[in-house]
């Protein structure tokens, strides 16, 4: 088949690999019909979550048709329509029994486990793409992919939805929607969400829908910042305004009662602390950049919440934990329990609540894919989602 | 793990005690034995963590290095372990002590080459989370290049094989599967 391969820092490639297969009782076996790329693929562009390897197939965001299911899946059928969640997870043990599917103790495999162990204390499950830290499984940019543990993930989804409005049920739409639930959002609620690429823009969705009051987006892309101003966003340009001062004046001085990180490890921005980052992760002495989660904790206002799905893998240096402390926030993170908003999500796409397609800027075929990172990464304020059509 | 009796300051199992605070009689008996041990937790009842245990023939599914058990009697077990660049050492081992749905403990026997021992214990973990899983393996080096083989059999960290073999259990049981990336020709062998 033909997969999305990575090879280094700026080199994917389209290359014919052998086709997957079913390994387990429980695996399936899905043909590919859409798949997107994600910020989090550009981490791995970048190269700056560790552990990949030349030839590793990319990609966690992915739908498609059952074509084949092992003898203990009772779940699927073959011609079943799934979405496939990014994360992993075995539904038996103790994280999967309360619904933390992202720190699901058995999809990583015994061998690759070791090495979230050591950096994070307990081993993270596994997830589809995501180099081998995570498991090393093959991602879904391909034709074809094999799903361990198909009867936990994939949600079936009726035929009359087409791939676009389902497709981020795999990722980000969940994603959005966990990073507004992590701020406990309350009547007269101030949320502010730091980036507008496509998880911000669900964080903004999801808070409005669950009852913020108001959602100020930060950016500096005007074309992204318009689109989180289309979902009834306020926003801010951080290029033109001093951020913090502009969300303490327009929160009548008492800052943003919760805050969403939306941006992660490779925040941009002309600070003096970002600089000293880049600085620090270039001689390897730290490896996150957390300019965006510095701003977050200072700016939330005494006693709030501070969400941060964007995503860290490493140290960080700066760490404002006084700030942390001394007012009283609470921090609330994660990759994603993907697994655990499927049906609810669903069914806001079916009664028409959200709007989970306006912010498809390309659709590709897949032999193009390493034509869609390069704009994914490079003409950021153009290119606000890439989605892959492999057959 | 079994707690520790003579360490009053301390509950903390005996395999992650710092090496100047380590009972002598921690292992086989001798000054030598390395030590190396593991807790998990498993959602499922201990009796079925026992009986699975108990069937020798059941390791080589979850245990990477061991390539065969051949049950020879209720007590004595022959045990073949895949030997770095090929070939095979093999030696017998007894159980020791059994208590059903609590315990189960084995040495190598008498004569072998390889002094080893393995003790697992099965508890009730928290109410509504199944069981906790300790392994205790400990083994005697000996000199010479056998010493060296069995260093490598039993790997560089010999903590970290005990970690991932029950990992693959604790798979096996919660789940009926070993997870893996690998393709299907290359996959571990659960079954
Ligand atoms: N927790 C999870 O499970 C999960 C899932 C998916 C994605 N993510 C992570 O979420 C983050 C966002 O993903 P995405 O797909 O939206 O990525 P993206 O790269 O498309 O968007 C990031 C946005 O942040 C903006 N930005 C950069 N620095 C900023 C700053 N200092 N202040 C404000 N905005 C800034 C960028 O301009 C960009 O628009 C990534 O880190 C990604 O890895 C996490
Ligand atoms: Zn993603
Ligand atoms: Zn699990």
């Amino acid at each position: 088949m033909r997969a999305l391969t990575w090879h280094g820092k700026h080199d994917v490639r389209v290359e014919t690999v052998p086709d997957p297969g079913i390994v387990n009782p429980r695996d399936a076996i899905v043909r590919i019909t859409s798949t997107a790329i994600c910020g989090s693929d550009l981490h791995l562009y970048d190269n700056v979550i560790p552990t990949l390897r030349a030839g590793d197939i990319l990609g966690h965001e992915f739908m498609g048709e059952v074509v084949e299911v092992g003898r203990g899946n009772d779940r699927l059928k073959v011609g079943d329509r799934v979405v496939v969640p990014f994360v992993i997870a075995c539904g038996k043990c103790f994280f999967c029994e309360h619904q933390q599917y992202s720190a699901c103790d058995n999809s990583n495999p015994a061998d690759k486990a070791d090495m979230s162990e050591e950096l994070y204390g307990y081993p993270m499950s596994g997830l589809f793409g995501y180099s081998h830290l995570t498991g090393g499984y093959a991602g879904g940019q391909a034709e074809y992919v094999r799903v361990p543990y198909a009867d936990v993930g994939p949600i079936v989804v009726p035929d009359g939805l087409e791939d676009d409005k389902v497709l981020f049920l795999s990722d980000i739409f969940p994603t959005g929607w966990m990073a507004a639930e992590n701020c406990a959002i309350e009547p007269g609620d101030t949320v502010a969400v730091w980036g507008c690429g496509p998880v911000g823009l669900f964080a903004v969705q999801s808070a409005l829908l669950m009852g913020a009051h108001r959602v100020i987006a930060i950016d500096h892309y005007p074309r992204r910042l318009e689109l989180a101003r289309g979902l009834g966003a306020e926003v801010v340009n951080y290029e033109e305004a001093d951020v913090h001062e502009a969300l303490v004046e327009m929160t009548g001085g008492i800052g943003p009662d919760a805050c969403i990180d939306a941006v992660g490890l490779e925040s941009h921005g002309f600070a003096l602390d970002n600089v000293y980052d880049h600085a620090k992760t270039t001689m390897m002495m730290a490896t996150d950049r957390i300019h965006a989660l510095r701003q977050v904790i200072l700016a939330c206002r005494k006693g709030g919440r501070v969400s941060v799905p964007g995503v860290y893998g490493g140290f960080a240096d700066k760490f404002p934990v006084g700030a942390l402390m001394e007012k009283g926030l609470s921090l609330r993170t994660g990759q994603t329990h993907v697994q655990k908003y499927l049906p609810q999500l669903l069914e806001l796409i079916r009664e028409g609540k959200v709007d989970t397609t306006f912010l498809i800027s390309h659709r590709l075929p897949l032999e193009d894919a390493p034509n869609g990172y390069r704009m994914f990464k490079e003409q950021q304020n153009e290119c606000t989602k890439v989605v892959l059509k492999p057959h | 793990m079994a707690r520790s009796t003579d360490m009053a300051e301390s509950d903390a199992p005996v395999s992650t005690l710092k090496s100047g605070s380590r009972p002598k009689d921690a292992g086989l008996g001798t000054e030598h034995a390395r030590v190396t041990g593991r807790t998990v937790t498993i959602n499922r009842p201990r009796e079925t963590l026992y009986a699975f245990w108990r069937d020798f023939a059941n390791l080589p599914r979850f245990m990477e290095n061991v390539a065969d058990v051949a049950v020879l009697d209720p007590a004595r077990s022959h045990w073949k372990v895949a030997a770095p660049g090929g070939g095979s050492v093999e030696w017998d081992a007894v159980i020791v002590a059994d208590e059903p749905g609590r315990l189960i403990a084995w040495e190598s026997a008498e004569g072998a080459d390889i002094r080893h021992s393995g003790r697992i214990e099965f508890r009730d973990a928290p109410p509504g989370r199944g069981s906790e899983v300790s392994a205790t393996i400990a083994y005697d080096p000996p000199g010479g290049a056998l010493g060296a083989l069995v260093a490598k059999l039993f790997q560089r960290e010999p903590h970290i094989q005990a970690r991932r073999d029950l990992r693959r259990f604790k798979q096996l049981m919660e789940t009926g599967e070993i997870s893996t990336a690998e393709p299907p020709e290359a996959a571990p062998r659960a079954a």
